[in-house]
């Protein structure tokens, strides 16, 4: 089997029966600040109501990507477009997409309210309409008491709600969220990342959310797009790209993942000690195997059929909480990054099994920085 | 952190200073207001607030020193009209050349005052540049006479002397403006137009007070500008004084004119520094 970096939108959002409509559609994308190239090539379709990470190092370009479909920079190559708009040759103020920006940037001399009604306002909106649609707003991310207030007066956590009602107060046919929760703590941001994900639901707009957190982008997306050095790894739903990585980098970035470089000849895979039958040609092959997919079995069992089984001696452990992860030495130069929900003695010899469809051919990563 | 020595030690020398040349001047000025001068053309310490009627009681200490207030108010416009767009263009348009304009600014502020005021005389004059010009191209057909020795010109000179002093805080003031708001505002849906009213500008308002402070105060109290290319008619506040303090030679008059100014000028300040406050939101 062979795994596009590209899977359509059509392929992943399987709980919805209907085929979505495609509402941004990113072609060829590329930009280049001088000889720096921070995007190249990018093509990337959003569908109507999805909810859509890009997700990526720092440095990977992944805010450059956002800003381009915002308006405040300017694609070198490429297109964006709208339906049968071509956004990218429009100033920001005339493209119905809106940002929460990764500061918040609310204007600090407008209170709460008139922070929340400024897009009505400069579009001239009646004053009735805007009064009811703030009261919505503010209601909706739960800020009613704060609207006469300055935001200087409020917390982190509630000037990102603020944010989110100015964007969402316009009715955007796209919101563009700029790493939104990055500046909050843990606990703060694992409860927006809830109350995102169902206010999304709730407003059906399409979020082109932008994040360098793995978790998060796990977390809050129907899909994930993958960027590294400014191309696309891998575009997936989240389930299939950790279960399905496309390349090392993606398995290596999302998650724990061991990299086994093996050998094929006749079907078999080899890596040190380890062999398995695989239906692929010969030739080196790369494997992404997840740490909780191998088994720490008792010794001297029977065999499963089918399943691989080596010895191993574990070298160090890490606690987890509900799990551990444990490293276990299995040949000179082979060391496995194990899962397990117990603990095993320290040092202890194990012996450790694994099904071969679970490790996943992988491409190897193109060398770039 | 700091022991009480260091502390002592950090405070007292600026504390001096300020004592022996700013705050002892000034009491010693406000003790000549109360005094007199004799017949005999001695100054007697004699306590009355004579100086302070006669002020009161003159016109043409009202009557100059509402000129003189006027003209101020006159500089203060100009220098920001002039002042303001170009800030606005150095901090958000000038991209890569910033700093280089930002120099050609502040490059004018390193010749002397003087020959500011005496570049623009020989622009102005019968003779000068402007008139030779004129009369050149035959626009007219004698020394446009208003040019030179007229409020006219200690406006034109004082507004040319004091726009980088209006233009400096409210480039500082527009360079903390977070360039995320413009966008953010742009996102919304603002026109640049809508932007610059509705964000930028109000943003902007403490380093307007403070600029248009700096213009009115400086201006108000010139007086080498009028004295150099004001003429009878462009007479100032400051040029009353220093005739009090000289020629006529009554201090008393003059210390009572200097304290009322001085009331002025804080009190504007002041205001200045409240409504400054009000609008800051960092």
């Amino acid at each position: 089997m062979v795994f596009l970096p590209y899977s359509t939108a059509a392929s992943v959002l399987d709980t919805n029966a209907a085929t979505p409509k495609t509402l941004l559609s990113i072609h060829n994308v590329a930009k280049h600040f001088g000889k720096n190239i921070v995007l190249r090539n990018i093509s990337l379709d959003i569908a109507e109501g999805e909810f859509l990470t890009i997700l990526g190092e720092s440095g990977s370009g992944k805010t450059t990507l956002l800003r381009i479909v915002a308006g405040f920079e300017s694609a070198t190559a490429g297109e964006v477009w709208m339906g049968d708009e071509r956004l990218d040759q429009r100033p920001p103020y005339r493209r119905r997409v809106n940002t929460v920006f990764q500061h918040y940037a609310l204007f600090p001399h407008l209170t709460v309210e008139e922070n929340v009604g400024y897009g009505l306002r400069v579009a001239k909106r009646p004053d009735a309409e805007i009064k009811t649609r703030v009261e919505d707003a503010l209601a909706k991310v739960k800020m009613t008491a704060y609207a006469k207030v300055k935001p200087s007066k409020i917390s982190g956590g509630q000037q990102q709600r603020i944010a989110l009602a100015r964007a969402l107060v316009n009715r955007p046919k796209l919101l563009l969220l700029d790493e939104p929760l990055s500046a909050l703590d843990a606990n703060l941001r694992r409860q927006m990342q809830l109350e995102l994900k169902s206010l999304q639901r709730e407003v059906a707009i399409s979020f082109l959310f932008v994040t360098h957190d793995q978790e998060e982008a796990m977390v809050m997306s129907d899909r994930i797009a993958l960027l590294r050095s400014g191309e696309l790894e891998q575009v997936a739903a989240p389930r299939e790209i950790y279960s399905r990585p496309a390349t090392a980098y993606v398995a290596q970035f999302i998650g724990h993942t061991n990299l086994l470089e093996t050998e094929v000849r006749g079907g078999i895979a080899r890596c040190s000690s380890l062999s398995w039958p695989v239906q692929l040609a010969d030739g080196p092959a790369l494997f992404s195997l997840r740490p909780e997919n191998i088994a720490v079995v008792p010794p001297a069992t029977l065999v499963v059929s089918g399943r691989v089984r080596l010895p191993g001696r574990v070298v160090n452990q890490a606690f987890h909480g509900a799990t551990e992860l444990i490293r276990v030495q299995c040949a000179e130069e082979l060391v496995l990054i194990v899962r397990t929900p117990s603990s095993v003695a320290g040092h202890a010899e194990v012996e450790l099994e694994f099904s071969p469809a679970d490790a996943v051919p992988v491409r190897k990563s193109a060398e770039r920085n | 952190m700091f022991s009480r020595a260091y502390k002592t030690a950090v405070t007292l020398p600026p504390l001096v200073w300020v004592a022996a040349f700013l705050l002892s001047p000034y009491l010693l000025m406000l003790c000549y207001s109360f005094w007199s001068v004799s017949a005999v053309q001695v100054i007697v310490h004699h306590w009355s607030l004579d100086n302070y009627r006669e002020l009161l009681r003159v016109g043409v200490y009202w009557q100059t020193l509402f000129r003189s207030m006027w003209i101020a108010a006159r500089v203060t416009i100009f220098s920001l009209l002039l002042g303001y767009p170009l800030a606005y263009f150095l901090s958000f348009h000038a991209g890569k050349r910033k700093d280089l304009f930002y120099q050609l600014v502040i490059i004018p502020l390193w010749v002397s005052y003087l020959v500011r005021a005496y570049a623009w005389k020989t622009i102005l004059g019968s003779d000068g540049v402007l008139n030779t010009l004129l009369q050149y191209v035959h626009l007219t057909q004698h020394p446009l006479e208003f040019l030179l020795y007229s409020p006219f010109a200690v406006v034109l000179t004082l507004t040319h002397i004091y726009t980088p002093f209006t233009f400096l805080p409210i480039y500082a003031a527009l360079e903390h403006i977070p360039r995320n708001l413009v966008e953010a505002s742009h996102d919304l849906g603002a026109t640049p137009g809508q932007t610059f009213w509705k964000i930028v500008f109000p943003l902007s308002i403490p380093g307007v007070l403070a600029g248009a402070t700096f213009a009115f105060v400086l201006s108000l109290g010139d007086f080498l500008a009028p004295l150099l290319l004001g003429g009878p008619s462009g007479i100032m506040i400051s040029n009353i004084v220093v005739s009090l303090f000289g020629a006529a030679y009554n201090w008393p008059l003059g210390a009572a004119i200097s304290f009322c100014m001085l009331l002025l000028v804080g009190s504007l300040i002041f205001l200045s520094e409240r409504l400054e406050r009000k609008w800051s939101f960092s």
